[in-house]
């Protein structure tokens, strides 16, 4: 099985970051925090793999 | 306000060890004939033990408790005499819905798969199952075996001994003692044997409340179990209904947190909460209603010495999926063999340890599924509800979103990995059937499998032959094996022996196995060898 990958590995990285943001305009702040809840849950179903996602939800935690 | 009837099963009637000297002695007392006090009283008492068994009461539980029973309750129930009363009683359902808001997004089916015996849950009133407790309990004593159910007696005073347990009991007719060589506790999750040993009960305790109703009503409501998220008639809660025998429906609304008791109990204020669910065209009537917050905590180890823990006593979960009185059996199931054998000198002490690996594993996977569902039903942060708000609204659309919708994972039994009594799989066969798990049903003559398991150990020998062995069951299928017991119990392989233990989980499996072996898997499950 795959590890996550923390390389880079986005095809447009500029692009897909304002597609993240223009995603959340006009959103009041609970909007906001469903949509992400929301894509949160679609990307993991897509990587589908208990342990990538635990792998990820570290990388994210760890640079708090 | 119950309109239920209730009437004393078990009046307090003067014991003889009342009028005794010197406090008598008995090798199993049980505190608390509730499911599970009574079921481990029959078990013993129909094998042999003789057994005490206590209650401060002298009937069933009041009102609104569990209803759904599971399969494996029904299977053990089965073994205690009173499987098919329950059968014939209960109310089978398999289709569970859920809604959010009043559209409904999520279906499941039980679906139970061909060639069981029994069906995947029925729905019956907890005081019809003690009940039919009671009843089984008075054939066994009316056949000989000596159980003496002894109510309006109140346990006050554990004082523990290496070797016994000696109690003081409240009666109407003042206090009296008695000595237990075993101690089963089945006293309830206020456990008064856990406090008086000054033994701890941790967990969580969710702040939630929920109304619990038990109504009367003529509906075309299908038998099945519907639960809503955000429902019309109780905005930003929960609901749930479902059907029990006797025309009665069991309604469960979520209240929230910060409410006022005793106002909320009264019933100008829950007549409109449920007209509010049923529509104002239905006529129904109360029953029994009732306000709990629910908690999952456990002890942490079931076994102290000479006084075993069993039931809600040990281990309390919420009721989002059954898992209570389900679990309690199971813990009956589980402790009744191994302490017959120990009481006979055919097993060594130690064997009750592995009671307490094996049923603190099956609590704790019990708490985590019910917290689980507690969790997504009540979430108790700001982050935790928009997740689970955000799983309902993708739901609507993405199946993969329904599969982590959760109103209750229902009981299942455990399936003890990794327990002491297990010799190492040696069949590469169906992962289901493997040691540890209970041995799956299927159809056999006429009848069923588990129908042909006894008390005592069986072994299963499917187109292998099998060595005969003093006092283990033989249960020999030559030819002529179904396509369930292939299924179940072969997979690919050819031919198969297995150990199965008193309380039907596999204990050990092999292609075939010699004398030796087996007895040395025997030994191993009875606590002998590790
Ligand atoms: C709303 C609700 C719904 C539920 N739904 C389900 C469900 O669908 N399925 C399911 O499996 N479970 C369900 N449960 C859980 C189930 O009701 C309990 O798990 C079950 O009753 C536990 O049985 P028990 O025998 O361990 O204890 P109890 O039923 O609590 O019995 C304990 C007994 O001990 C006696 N006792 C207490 N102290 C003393 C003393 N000092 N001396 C003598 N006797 C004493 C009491 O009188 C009582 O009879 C539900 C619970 C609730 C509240």
């Amino acid at each position: 099985m795959t590890d996550l990958t923390l390389a880079p590995n986005l095809d447009a990285p500029d692009d897909t970051y304002a597609d993240l943001l223009a995603a959340h305009d006009g959103l009041t702040e609970a909007q906001s925090a469903a949509l992400n809840a929301r894509l949160i849950l679609i990307l993991a179903n897509h990587i589908g793999d208990r342990r990538v996602i635990l792998q990820a939800i570290k990388a994210a935690k760890s640079v708090a | 306000m119950t309109r239920i009837a209730q009437t004393p099963l078990y009046p307090y009637a003067r014991s003889p060890d009342q009028d005794a000297t010197q406090p008598p002695r008995h090798p199993v007392v049980i505190i608390g004939a509730g499911p599970v006090g009574l079921a481990a009283a029959i078990d013993l008492g129909q094998q042999g033990v003789p057994v005490v068994l206590l209650d401060d009461n002298d009937r069933p539980s009041d009102g609104s408790r569990a209803i759904c029973f599971s399969k494996r309750t029904l299977e053990i129930a089965d073994r205690l005499g009173l499987g098919d009363r329950l059968v014939d009683m209960g109310v089978r359902w398999n289709i569970g819905k859920v809604f959010v808001g009043d559209r409904q997004i999520y279906t499941f089916d039980l679906l139970p798969e061909a060639g069981h015996s029994r069906p995947a849950f029925i729905n019956l009133q907890q005081y019809h199952l003690e009940h039919a407790l009671v009843d089984r309990l008075r054939a066994l004593q009316d056949a000989g075996a000596q159980v003496d159910l002894r109510g309006g007696n109140r346990l006050t005073r554990i004082d523990g001994h290496p070797d016994h347990t000696a109690l003081s009991i409240d009666t109407p007719d003042g206090p009296y003692r008695i000595e237990a060589d075993w101690l089963i506790a089945c006293d309830g999750a206020g456990s008064a044997c856990r406090d008086m040993l000054g033994l701890g009960f941790t967990g969580q305790t969710f702040e939630d409340n929920f109304l619990i109703a038990d109504v009367t009503m003529r509906t075309e409501i299908p038998t099945e179990r519907w639960f809503w998220f955000d429902p019309p008639f109780n905005p930003g809660q929960s609901a749930l209904l479902h059907k029990q025998p006797d025309g009665i429906w069991r309604i469960d609304l979520h209240l929230g947190r910060d409410i006022d008791r005793e106002a909320e109990m009264r019933p100008e204020n829950v007549m409109p909460r449920i007209t509010a669910m049923l529509g104002p065209d239905v006529a129904f009537s109360l029953e029994w209603v009732s306000i709990y917050r629910f908690q999952c905590r456990r002890m942490s180890r079931f076994r102290h010495g000479r006084v075993i823990f069993a039931g809600d006593a040990a281990h309390q979960v919420s009721p989002f999926g059954a898992r209570g009185a389900n679990s309690g059996l199971q813990d009956a199931d589980n402790l009744c063999w191994k302490l017959r054998m120990v009481l006979a000198g055919d097993a060594p002490e130690t064997l009750l340890d592995s009671y307490d690996t094996e049923r603190v594993q099956a609590a704790d996977e019990n708490i985590l599924h019910s917290t689980r569902a507690t969790e997504f039903i009540t979430p108790k942060s700001a982050i935790s509800r928009t997740f689970r708000d955000a799983v309902l609204d993708l739901g609507a659309r993405h199946a993969f979103a329904r599969q982590m919708v959760n109103s209750g994972r229902l009981s299942q039994p455990c399936i003890h990995d990794g327990s002491p009594l297990h010799t190492p799989d040696a069949l590469t066969g169906p992962a289901r059937s493997h040691p540890g798990a209970v041995c799956p049903d299927a159809p056999l003559g006429d009848g069923y499998l588990l129908d042909h398991l006894g008390h005592g150990f069986t072994l299963l020998a499917l187109g292998s032959d099998a060595p005969r062995l003093e006092g283990v069951d033989l249960l020999e299928m030559s030819d002529a094996l179904t396509p369930e017991l292939r299924a179940r119990f072969l997979g690919d392989a050819a031919h198969a022996l297995y150990l199965i233990r008193p309380d039907q989980h596999v204990a050990a499996r092999w292609p075939r196995a010699d004398a030796a072996t087996v007895r040395q898997a025997i030994s191993r499950a009875t606590g002998h060898t590790s």
